[in-house]
């Protein structure tokens, strides 16, 4: 992993582009891991067809990621000279099998490591000079000592010359360019996206593959005068952030499916007292406990239906590792604006990929809380207004005292449990959601042409791929990459979706959650097709795009 | 956090018990000790001097939980069990608020029990009261977790609950409570003060106020004649203050246990801006 994220870092360097995404088995520590990195001189949206280049430590551990390694013949597989041969499924793929003798090669190199060897190898072979690197090691490895340090760079310079011999195929063309880039995880990046929207209020639990978040929010929190609360568990996680955002600090939590699970009766809270919060879900297997540490689009039914009662709220869902910023921000504004809560969907995938990406910008957005004035009179907290939206009074605010409240109330804030009541409450919270204006932001709509691929959440980078691979090959296929799953936005997809003889859904989910929503709420095209797997698999551009111009 | 501006200290009218409450008329049964709790509240506020508008008390489901509407001061009535979850965010984002929490027996104890457990555990400067009726009273009658093992008036469990009662001033002592007192809803002078010395002292507090039930639990009318002030002192002694609990027949009231943690503060230095935060992000 250490080795991963150094190559990455230094073909950033370099002036490539890149992500890099990890994947474990279920051990606390050790055990096996794999950083799948996929590098190139443009921009990188998705983990690609197949590996060009893997180097497997030993054989019983690559074995486990057998599913999600797919080799060809033009693949090169390097190995450790004492692994033995390579197992049937990699000389059945085709690929060229060579050995390295790393052990005879670290003999003259006391403390220097395999991982290392392999890095300075794969770096050669991208096209990296050794320059690059020196650098990177030095910044990864500057805490354990000069002596590590000289090993290192033994080791990576060892690996290095030993790489001549397996060709230079796979080198690329590295610019130099890197200003403006950013090294950025998902997870990082809706740490971001939560404080550029204004959030300085966070509690939560730690769970999997959500805990980056906090884990970069706690220190990044209090630089800004807020403050990061580890709670114990998630049904105080909600209310504690109900609790800070009652105060007037905007507050978010973040958690997986398990954690919004138990979120949920909360969520009814937040959304019956006008208090607003954002709730972020990283999206892991599921049901139950399912697999924390794999990627899967599987909650989009529980963001969307899980709350009891007449709930009009908001779900969003990120795109890219970039996109995770601008959706939080926006995510953020929309809860604050609308007071009510914001359920953000991103996923294993997004969450814990790193990549190299262009400095998101900050998105400009007019709105925010409206408050009620100092000394206001005669204040009623769910006033019936036009907009749906009523002032809210933060505590401090002589005049304004009011009891939020979960009971149905009367405007002034009094339990009532009057049909006019209900119905004026429920007409408001629906009012102030459907009113609102959206903006470009509810989807990305690229491309004009008479096949649309619907898609959402992760499997827009694979998708955004086909698209570059079918504009070359002639075709221009429309993408549509829904940003706001709630409230559908019905009259901007039927523009979006004008033309369009046949739709291609592309989703991570077994039991076709996004089709069945997209048949719900939307006017489909005459010809559907839905192509849809189960996590952990990656989607694979490859298989779309077969889907896309086979029609099946 | 929200920078809130010092409250002048002079100028502010004085504000009397009457000015904390609603003019929303409660809910309760005729002769229920909530009564008297509520007045305990909002003498406690006058006392203590706090502006309305600086004060907040949150609340989840049951019929004491109802307490916020009945006051004038900020209120949050939450979902059942969550009251002190909710209390620990807007204290923790909002240090210059006065923040009581109040509920029941059944909300604070048993669907809230490992709030209960946490937020001692925390410590950070909040005052919950606990209106203890030893029975859940909006759902009709069932036993609570302080309910007496033998109590056979419930149809769920007609034979009695067969359960160990929860000692609550125990548990808070071992949890980590920094203020550990019981009052008695039939002495509304006396719980008044509890809630003033709670409020004052700095970190969790918390008041077990036995609260009688007129509806589901008549015999509690005897509460009278059981209750009777602690014969001790308080004490910073937690072997002492344990002791002295675990001797206990439920029924003494007055401060158990006065700790001297200091209460949770979060820190609130802003040495950056977002633009510099953003910045380890640079290759």
């Amino acid at each position: 992993m250490t080795a991963g994220q150094m190559l990455l870092d230094s073909a950033a360097r370099a002036g490539l582009h890149g992500i890099m995404t990890r994947s474990l088995g279920p051990q606390i520590r050790g055990g096996e891991a794999a950083a799948f990195l996929r590098l190139s001189s443009s921009d990188v949206s998705s983990g690609g067809d197949r590996v060009d280049l893997l180097f497997a430590f030993d054989w019983l551990s690559t074995e486990r990621f057998a599913a999600e390694i797919a080799l060809g013949p033009e693949s090169l597989v390097l190995s450790a000279g004492d692994a033995g041969s390579p197992p049937e499924w990699i000389t059945e793929s085709g690929a060229c099998c060579e050995t390295l003798p790393i052990k005879e090669m670290l003999s003259e190199i006391p403390g220097g490591r395999p991982n290392m060897v392999a890095l300075g190898v794969l770096a050669r072979l991208v096209g990296l000079e050794q320059g690059s690197l020196q650098p990177v090691i030095e910044r990864a490895l500057r805490r354990k000592g000069p002596e590590a340090l000289a090993a290192s760079a033994a080791a990576v310079g060892a690996g290095f010359d030993a790489s001549d011999a397996f060709g230079a195929a796979h080198r690329l063309d590295a610019n130099g360019k890197t200003a403006g880039r950013w090294n950025i995880s998902g997870n990082e990046a809706i740490g971001l996206g939560a404080l550029r929207g204004g959030v300085r209020f966070v509690a939560a639990y730690p769970i999997t593959p959500a805990t980056e978040i906090l884990e970069w929010l706690a220190p990044n929190l209090e630089h800004l005068g807020g403050e990061l609360v580890q709670a114990e568990d998630e049904l105080a996680s909600i209310n504690m952030i109900i609790g800070g955002s009652f105060g007037g600090v905007p507050s978010l939590t973040a958690t997986s499916g398990p954690g919004l699970a138990l979120m949920i009766e909360a969520l009814g809270l937040s959304l019956a007292s006008e208090t607003p919060i954002v709730v972020i879900d990283v999206q892991r297997g599921g049901p139950s406990t399912g697999i924390p540490t794999k990627s899967e689009q599987t909650d989009l039914n529980i963001a969307l239906y899980g709350l009891h009662g007449d709930a009009p709220h908001i779900v969003t869902a990120t795109n890219s590792v970039a996109d995770c910023v601008q959706t939080t921000q926006w995510s953020v504004h929309l809860a604050e604006t609308l007071q009510c809560p914001v359920i953000v969907l991103t996923d294993q995938l997004l969450g814990q990929m790193r990549a190299i990406v262009d400095r998101p910008p900050e998105l400009k957005l007019a709105g925010g809380r409206e408050i009620a004035p100092a000394g206001v009179s005669n204040y009623q907290r769910y006033a019936v207004t036009k907009s749906g939206i009523s002032p809210m009074a933060i505590p401090g605010t002589a005049g304004g005292e009011y009891v939020a409240d979960g009971l149905e109330h009367t405007p002034a804030g009094r339990p009532s449990s009057q049909a006019e009541d209900h119905l004026a409450q429920l007409d408001k919270r629906q009012r102030k959601l459907d009113g609102h204006d959206y903006g470009d932001l509810w989807a990305d709509v690229e491309g004009e042409g008479d096949i649309a691929i619907i898609t959402w959440g992760s499997c827009t980078g694979p998708a955004r791929e086909v698209r570059a691979r079918a504009l070359a090959q002639g075709l221009d296929p429309r993408l549509i990459s829904l940003r706001l799953l709630s409230p559908p936005q019905t009259e901007r997809f039927r523009k979006a979706i004008e033309g369009v003889r046949r739709a291609l859904i592309v989703e991570q989910s077994h039991s076709r959650q996004f089709y069945h929503y997209l048949r719900a709420f939307y006017d489909l095209p005459p010809e559907v097709q839905v192509f849809n797997r189960p996590g952990p698999l990656p989607i694979r551009p490859g298989q779309v795009f077969e889907a896309l111009v086979n029609g099946s | 956090m929200t920078a809130i501006a010092a409250r002048a200290t002079e100028g502010v009218p004085h504000l009397e018990a009457r000015d904390y409450k609603s003019d929303y008329k409660p809910i309760w049964c005729p002769g229920c000790g909530d009564y008297s709790v509520l007045t305990s509240i909002t003498r406690a506020l006058s006392v203590l001097g706090v502006p309305r508008e600086e004060a907040a008390i949150i609340s989840g489901i049951g019929c004491s939980s109802r307490i916020p509407a009945y006051t004038s001061i900020y209120g949050f009535h939450g979902v059942h069990g969550r009251a002190l979850a909710l209390a620990t965010g807007l204290k923790i984002a909002r240090p210059d608020l006065t923040v009581l929490a109040a509920g029941g027996d059944g909300d604070g104890f048993s669907i809230g029990g490992n709030h209960f457990l946490h937020a001692c555990r925390r410590n950070v400067d909040l005052t919950y009261i606990v209106m203890d009726n030893q029975v859940y009273g909006m759902t009709k009658g069932q036993a609570s977790p302080t309910t007496a093992s033998e109590w056979e008036g419930s149809k769920l469990t007609p034979h009695g609950t067969g359960v160990s009662p929860f000692q609550p001033l125990a548990v808070a002592l071992a949890a980590g409570a920094n203020f550990i007192a019981r009052g008695f809803s039939g002495d509304p002078n006396g719980v008044a003060k509890l809630i003033v010395e709670g409020v004052r002292h700095p970190g969790f507090s918390f008041i077990q106020v036995l609260s009688r039930c007129v509806t589901y639990r008549p015999e509690q009318v005897d509460w009278r004649k059981m209750v009777r002030k602690s014969e001790h002192e308080p004490t910073p002694n937690l072997a002492r203050a344990a002791k002295r609990m675990m001797a206990d027949d439920g029924f003494s009231l007055g401060v158990f246990y006065l700790g001297e943690r200091p209460a949770y503060l979060p820190p609130t230095a802003t040495d950056k801006t977002v633009a510099e935060v953003e910045k380890q992000f640079e290759l």
